[in-house]
């Protein structure tokens, strides 16, 4: 027998860098991608990192994910030291990479068919998988679209989608690299949305890397700034604006205010390095 | 599809196959060109029609030496494609080697196939296995190597093993390359066995165009040549029928 499936973390985990340095070695050359970097994110906190493009926040997510390793220096999720993914991590990307043979129900429920022990329980516990796929759709929207084809599907949805293939696990982190990039600005603001009912409901650790700073400042607890390469944290912004928050807040002066504050320490730093 | 569109995709080719034969008869007896040298297409079918049985005894063993070969190809072209694609090391290993073995002409193959296994059957198979394995192995190898990196990490986040996700992503992901490359193969693969067939057989329509030929009877030739181009676009729109059926995904329809 094995126990029922349950799908809710019933807490987000703990990320740690500790000091954390990656440099990327190839035959030409070594980049160092970033450097020395610490900072805690507490269990179920939203964490945006800010920064320019290619400063390494993408090295970030996956070394959380364990699919990089520090070249010094280490992270660590719950006090456990990551070495090899944890599979208590969901991700997703500016790209929704659905696997266009099946419907969104199907691209949602392909990690319970890898992640134990869901892939076990597969067989016998089919339906509740498929409600609770179904539960999430209709959560970010997307009731009644359980059988469309990704190619069916606008970009807005189909990043819809990714969202709940990163979720239907029950992950205590959710790993975000830009996944509302290729949007247009009206439907990035509804997926804002969308991402902050899903982590109010869920509990999540979320971790989100973006160049957008509105984006950041709208859905953080706590933004990290980074300079370029080699990556290290330059700036710590805590957000003390109370949630749910609507979109009527980004209009807000004491949020433009932020933003630009953001936006100047980026802008000094860059300067710096001139 | 209604009724005018499935009328316009059957008439204008049929129309086209007509118009060619139509040009081909009137350019031979317009420019008064010996038989010997080339029939027009009424001959030939009256050829085809006089030597139907013996056409049809020999195509039978075109086609299945075709087939057999190319059955093999399938195999073949696919462990090895997806072990070219989904594994780096193999790739760099085995390229140079099936490049160079896919750039010798088939054809200075078979004497070597007839000293092994004499004449007839086995070399017609083999060289249409030959000859029609490489777009096969080629094409599964490019639709595994070309998956997102974004959807590798996502798996591999999960802890997924590269079992799963050649199973998951990789297999379904080369099925529309797969079946792409069978339309090409399958042509290729009836090259292939009537060039065996040509240089060493005493059975099967290579055979019968060289006997057919050393008698002058030109017109029993192009009747052998219509034979395999009817065989080679019937097999061709079952590989059509069978890629459009299974990989419907892949042409949003």
């Amino acid at each position: 027998m094995f126990p029922a499936p349950t799908f809710m973390s019933e807490h987000g985990a703990r990320i740690s860098f500790r000091a954390v340095s990656l440099t990327y070695y190839s035959t030409r050359s070594c980049t160092q991608a970033i450097e020395r970097i610490s900072f805690n994110v507490a269990p179920g906190t939203f964490v945006a990192v800010v920064g320019p493009s290619g400063c390494g926040k993408t090295t970030l997510l996956k070394l959380v994910a364990g699919l990089l390793h520090p070249t010094e220096g280490e992270v660590f999720v719950d006090e456990e030291k990551v070495t090899r993914p944890l599979k208590i991590v969901g991700m997703a990307f500016q790209n929704a990479s659905l696997l266009p043979w099946r419907t969104a129900l199907g691209n949602v429920l392909l990690p319970l068919e890898i992640v134990q022990p869901y892939a076990r329980q597969l067989r016998q516990h089919k339906a509740d998988f498929v409600r609770r796929a179904q539960e999430l759709l209709s959560i970010v929207g997307l009731a009644g679209f359980e059988n469309h084809y990704p190619w069916q599907l606008s970009g807005g949805m189909q990043q819809r989608v990714s969202l709940c293939r990163a979720l239907i696990h029950g992950p205590k982190i959710l790993l975000l690299d830009e996944p509302f990039g290729a949007l247009d600005a009206f439907t990035r603001e509804e997926l804002w949305l969308v991402l902050q009912k899903v982590w109010l409901d869920l509990g999540p650790t979320v971790l989100l890397v973006t160049h957008d700073l509105r984006e950041a400042v709208f859905l953080a607890t706590t933004v990290y700034v980074m300079s370029s390469r080699p990556g290290r944290i330059v700036g710590e912004k805590a957000v003390q604006f109370g949630y749910p928050r609507e979109l009527e807040l980004s209009y807000s002066a004491q949020f433009t205010e932020l933003v630009h504050e953001l936006r100047v320490s980026m802008a000094r730093e860059q300067r710096e390095r001139a | 599809m209604n009724l005018r569109e499935k009328i316009r995709n059957w008439a204008i080719p049929t129309l086209a196959v007509v118009l060619f034969f139509l040009i081909w008869e009137g350019i031979v007896l317009i420019f008064h060109i010996p038989k010997f040298v080339l029939p027009t297409p009424s001959v030939v079918i009256r050829a085809l029609w006089q030597w139907g049985r013996i056409i049809a005894w020999h195509s039978g063993q075109t086609l299945y030496t075709t087939i057999l070969g190319f059955s093999i190809a399938v195999i073949v072209g696919l462990v090895l494609g997806w072990a070219v694609g989904f594994s780096a090391m193999l790739y760099k290993a085995l390229y140079p080697l099936l490049i160079a073995f896919n750039s010798i002409p088939k054809v200075a193959i078979v004497p070597i196939l007839v000293i092994w296994f004499g004449i007839g059957t086995i070399p017609a198979v083999l060289t249409a296995f030959l000859i029609s394995f490489f777009p096969i192995l080629v094409n599964v190898a490019t639709g595994l190597a070309t998956l997102e990196p974004e959807l590798r990490d996502v798996l591999l986040s999960l802890g997924a093993t590269q079992f799963q996700i050649f199973r998951k992503v990789g297999l379904p992901r080369t099925l529309p390359y797969f079946f792409g490359s069978l339309k090409v193969a399958v042509t290729m693969a009836f090259v292939g066995s009537v060039i065996s067939e040509t240089v060493a057989s005493n059975r099967g329509i290579g055979y019968l165009m060289i006997a057919a030929s050393s008698r002058f009877d030109v017109p029993l030739v192009f009747a052998g040549l219509l034979a395999i181009a009817l065989m080679g676009v019937g097999l061709y729109a079952i590989a059509a029928i069978l890629e459009a059926r299974l990989t419907r995904w892949a042409y949003r329809r």
